[in-house]
This record gives structure tokens, C-alpha cells and sequence, in this order.
């Protein structure tokens, strides 16, 4: 039987009803590779172990556990949260990372609840002192930094997505089929399912280098293509306002703020934002902040490094031409 | 059938939220306690099947401070049947387990065919309460949907994840939490305000419940810092070359 070191970390790798390992996977064993010794869990359907195994070896990890559950692809939690418990009790490990997405935040919320143990969400990063694992936290939009850690016991938590920069090297990962006694546990049923379709080149939202927003300013669904051509130009992910999300100009995963998304990046800016407190509170840790308003007294202006008071139909082209002229 | 709807007081995002440093506590002075928005759209849902289902009872339940009456007494103004509030000086900076815990036990005391909560709140932003709750009470957690049915046995929706998107049942007693894409809620109205006032109000202790909150396995807050605030940068009002000037901001700071 496979030894765990001390110090192992153990990581919930996501993957996808279809069998695709989600990218969130490469900075979870960035992080627990920074801290202690990965060991990556895989729960997929059978036959898709190996071809997951193998991808999280890709990230970084140096021991993958595979559980091979035939209702993995039917049943939404119970067999990784089945999965994850007999993990923790073969490794013992010091801390559990899942991602905080849909998915990881119900299977560490199922997870914690069943074991007692201490649960750390939204974690922006995790470091360790001579008690063990800390876990940091970035709250109300970024205004505090707060620190916590398990009084006792293994912590479980969940990392922001796009929140860790830190890669582990690829490794030829030691992989070990997991024997999950199944808990019995009532689960919903998948009735469906339709994977995401990737239908832009355009980068990710959260983790994004470079975020191009818009608001109602914009006015239309239509008017809204002037936010992706200045994304474009600029290689940035494209982000709304609420507002624009509830005017339908676009869909809500590009909804930056308090119910959205919380970007972090060099560069974001906003066209025809106010910048209403929900708002701020997703994008204003960002490195530089730019901003195009028509009105004077937008609250957006008072955390811009740089805003204009202006038509954004007017300046957004002007700036597209200037930067492609800036870079022949 | 019987609801319960889980109500959590915020601090109201429009104010100035606020932490205290020394004991990473929340700084109830900062900004007003309001009902979250997104529990106010997960009573709606209640209060839809309802309207359509005679012979539903919807609780609404809270654990927090002395405040939380006021937002419970909103939730039956708007129509619920009755609240349960548990209040404890024991659950002052509980975490998020022992939370969970709470109010599963409460909801067992209630007695529950759905429970229905938001899926994630405005201050602590974890979404990991209706998940908690549903896997202490041994039954089905359809959380993050953005299309409710329910039926006499089932709930039925539409859940949205990083992976796709999820079409999902699950069989009752089950508990379920909504996004902001289910609409808004009504407003309670002075009729039912005032009838608010004569619907049953029970307030439970931690003694009421049988739990008895140890230190073992609890997340700790060890260090709290506030970020300094942004200043606001340059300001210029187009004069015909706005886009020009930021395009040279953006290459003198290498961001283009």
C-alpha cells in the first residue's frame, strides 16, 4: 500500500460529467505543491480514470487517487463527496483544496459537514506556519485581508478561481485506484447535461490579465459589440456591469461584482459604469483602473487611476485606433 | 407541504461594511442589517407555489442577533406563516460548520418537505450553508438553480456550473437554493404587515436545540487587515483627444 507524506495536501480535481478535467485543477496543486506534498483525487465515470489521472499529473501532482463511480455522470455529489471522505481517510492530509466553483463548493460544503471539520471558502491563498496550514481570504470586495486556520483537524477549503498563479512541474503521477464505500446518502439526479462550448478565443474572466467592462452606457445588446472589439484589441475578457446583465445586453457569466465574478487584474476598464458599491466590490483590488462615464459624479471616477468624463462612442474608437497605431 | 426558507441578515451592501480588527468580527455599526436580496427571492419562490397550492405553510428561519426579528418580521409581511429565530450569545462569531449545525437542527425541529435558501450571500459570499444543511439532514441539495419547479414530490431545475449546464431533480423532502435569475420578490403591503404582527414568532436557544458548541475542528479567524482605500487618479473631460491621452497613459505604464 502507497504511503502519504506528513505533509500531503489533498486536492479535489474537478472533472466534468463528459470526463474533461477542469482548468481550475492547475492552480489547486499549484497551490498544495507550494505548501506540502499533492495528492490529486479524480472521480469520473468508468473508464475516464486514467485519461484524468494522467491530466492532473500534467499539473503538478505526484499521487493520484482514482475513483471510477458508474454514477458519477448521474448522480451530482454524493459520489465525490463519497469519494473525497475515503480519500481523506487513506491520506490524512492536512488541508483539503477544491475549487470554489459550483461543483467544489457543494462537495467541500457536503464534506465538511460530514466529517466536523473546519471549512475556509473563497480563499485567495494559502501559506503555512509552524501550526500548519493558513488559509487567506480577500473580503467585502477586497477591503480586508483576513487569515484563518482549523483550531484543530484538517482544514477543508475552497480557492478562488484564477486567484493562484503558482504552476507546480508536470510530473509522471504514482496512481492508485480508491475503493469508495458508497454512504447510501440520498443525491439529486442528473437529468441532463451540455457542456460549456467555448464559442470565443477571448480569455477567461476570472484570472484575465486585462478586463474590458460595460454598463447600461453602452445602450444596447447591439452597442455592446464596442466592448469586445476594444477587448479585442487588447487581448482582455470581457465583463458587465449588473445592469447590462439585467438589460440583457449580455449573459450573466460575464457579470463582474458582489453576485458576479471578482476579477483582480493589471488592467480594468469600464465603459459606461457608474460603479454602484456592488460593482466596485468585484474589480477594485485591480492593478489600474480606467474609466469612461458621461457623467461627472459617477462613483466609478473615485477609484480610476485614470477617467474621462466623455461620449464612450466617441473616445473607445478613438483609443482603438490610437493603440493599433502606437503598436505598427 | 411545508417550506422552510432560510433568511440571513447582511450588513446592506450600499453601506460601509465594516471589520473589526481585534476580534474579525463584523462591525454591525458600519452598515444597516437588511434581509440579502437573495433571500427575499428564495421566499418569493415559497410564496409563488403558495399562491398556486393551498394548504402550504412557509416558516421563515434566521439564527442571528437581537436585530433579526426586523428582518423576520419582513418575510411575514410578505407572507410567510410563522419564524423561528434562534438566538444564542454562544453563536457570536460561530464559523461556518457549527452555522450549518444550527440550522439543520432548527429545521429538524420544524419539520420540512423543501427548505429553501439563496445561493450565496452578499457578505460571506461561501454558498456552502444549503449544501451543509442538506447533507446533515440526510437528503437531496439542488443548489445554484436558475429555474425552480416544484411539484407534490419533486423539485425540478436548471443549474449552471463552470462545467455546463445541468438539468436536475430531485426527489422531496429535499432543500434547494435559487440564484438571482429567479425574480424579484413582492413587497410586503400594509395588509400584510399588519397581519404579520399576529403570526406565530418562536425564538429558540442552542439549549432548545440539544447542540453544545465545542472548540475542536472550528475555523479560526487569526489576523485581520484593512486595505488601504483607492484614491481616485487623473480625471479629464474629452476634449476631442480623451482616447488619444489614455492610450499614451496605458503605453506609459505598459499596459498596452
Amino acid at each position: 500500500m502507497t504511503e502519504f507524506a506528513t505533509d500531503s495536501i489533498l486536492v479535489l480535481v474537478e472533472v466534468s460529467p463528459s470526463g474533461a478535467v477542469l482548468p481550475s485543477a492547475a492552480g489547486l496543486i499549484g497551490a498544495a505543491a507550494a505548501i506540502g506534498s499533492p495528492v490529486a483525487l479524480v472521480v469520473a465515470a468508468p473508464g475516464a480514470g486514467p485519461a484524468a489521472a494522467k491530466a492532473a499529473g500534467e499539473f503538478g501532482a505526484t499521487q493520484v487517487l482514482v475513483a471510477e463511480r458508474p454514477d458519477a455522470a448521474t448522480s451530482l455529489l454524493v459520489p465525490t463527496v463519497d469519494s473525497l471522505a475515503a480519500a481523506a481517510a487513506l491520506v490524512s492530509p492536512q488541508a483539503v483544496l477544491l475549487s470554489h466553483s459550483v461543483q467544489g463548493r457543494d462537495v467541500a460544503a457536503r464534506f465538511a459537514a460530514r466529517t466536523g471539520s473546519a471549512l475556509a471558502v473563497d480563499a485567495v491563498g494559502i501559506s503555512r506556519d509552524d501550526e500548519g496550514p493558513v488559509v487567506h481570504h480577500s473580503v467585502y470586495g477586497g477591503s480586508y485581508l483576513v487569515d484563518s486556520a482549523a483550531s484543530s483537524g484538517a482544514i477543508v477549503l475552497t480557492v478562488r478561481q484564477g486567484a493562484i498563479e503558482a504552476r507546480a512541474a508536470a510530473t509522471k503521477p504514482t496512481i492508485e485506484t480508491l475503493e469508495v464505500p458508497a454512504s447510501g446518502m440520498r443525491d439529486v439526479d442528473i437529468v441532463d447535461f451540455e457542456e460549456v462550448v467555448v464559442a470565443s478565443s477571448r480569455p477567461e474572466l476570472r484570472g484575465a490579465k486585462t478586463v474590458v467592462s460595460g454598463g447600461r452606457g453602452l445602450g444596447s445588446a447591439e452597442k455592446f459589440a464596442l466592448v469586445e472589439e476594444l477587448a479585442d484589441v487588447l487581448g482582455a475578457a470581457v465583463g458587465a456591469s449588473r445592469a447590462a446583465v439585467d438589460a440583457g445586453y449580455v449573459p450573466q457569466s460575464h457579470q463582474v461584482g458582489q453576485t458576479g465574478v471578482t476579477v483582480a487584474p493589471q488592467l480594468y476598464i469600464a465603459l459606461g459604469i457608474s460603479g454602484a458599491i456592488q460593482h466596485r466590490a468585484g474589480m477594485q483590488t485591480a492593478k489600474t483602473i480606467v474609466a469612461i462615464n458621461k457623467d461627472a459624479n459617477a462613483p466609478i471616477f473615485e477609484i480610476a487611476d485614470f477617467g474621462i468624463v466623455g461620449d464612450l462612442f466617441a473616445v473607445v474608437p478613438q483609443l482603438v485606433s490610437a493603440i493599433q497605431s502606437k503598436r505598427k | 407541504m411545508k417550506i422552510v426558507v432560510l433568511i440571513k441578515e447582511v450588513p446592506d451592501t450600499w453601506g460601509d461594511r465594516r471589520l473589526n480588527s481585534e476580534t474579525g468580527l463584523l462591525d454591525r455599526a458600519g452598515a444597516e442589517p437588511v434581509v440579502d436580496e437573495i433571500n427575499e427571492r428564495a421566499l418569493e419562490v415559497a410564496l409563488t407555489y403558495a399562491d398556486a397550492q393551498t394548504g402550504t405553510e412557509i416558516v421563515a428561519l434566521a439564527i442571528g442577533p437581537a436585530s433579526v426579528p426586523t428582518s423576520l418580521r419582513k418575510a411575514l409581511g410578505m407572507g410567510a406563516d410563522s419564524a423561528v429565530h434562534v438566538l444564542d450569545d454562544a453563536l457570536v462569531g460561530a464559523d461556518i460548520t457549527l452555522t450549518a449545525q444550527v440550522i439543520a437542527a432548527a429545521i429538524k425541529r420544524i419539520g420540512f418537505d423543501l427548505v429553501i435558501a439563496g445561493n450565496v450571500s452578499t457578505d460571506g459570499g461561501g454558498s456552502a450553508i444549503p449544501s451543509m444543511v442538506a447533507e446533515l439532514l440526510g437528503v437531496p441539495g439542488a443548489t445554484y438553480l436558475n429555474a425552480v419547479e416544484i411539484t407534490v414530490d419533486a423539485v425540478t431545475g436548471r443549474r449552471e456550473t463552470e462545467a455546463g449546464s445541468f438539468g436536475v431533480k430531485a426527489a422531496l423532502p429535499a432543500v434547494i437554493s435559487i440564484t438571482e435569475a429567479l425574480p424579484d420578490a413582492r413587497f410586503p403591503n400594509f395588509k400584510g404587515i399588519m397581519a404579520a404582527k399576529k403570526k406565530p414568532f418562536e425564538t429558540l436557544s442552542l439549549g432548545d436545540l440539544d447542540i453544545t458548541p465545542t472548540e475542536e475542528s472550528r475555523s479560526i479567524v487569526l489576523n485581520v487587515t484593512q486595505r488601504p482605500a483607492r484614491t481616485a487618479g487623473t480625471v479629464i473631460t474629452d476634449e476631442g483627444d480623451a482616447g488619444q491621452q489614455l492610450a499614451d497613459f496605458l503605453a506609459k505604464n505598459q499596459l498596452i
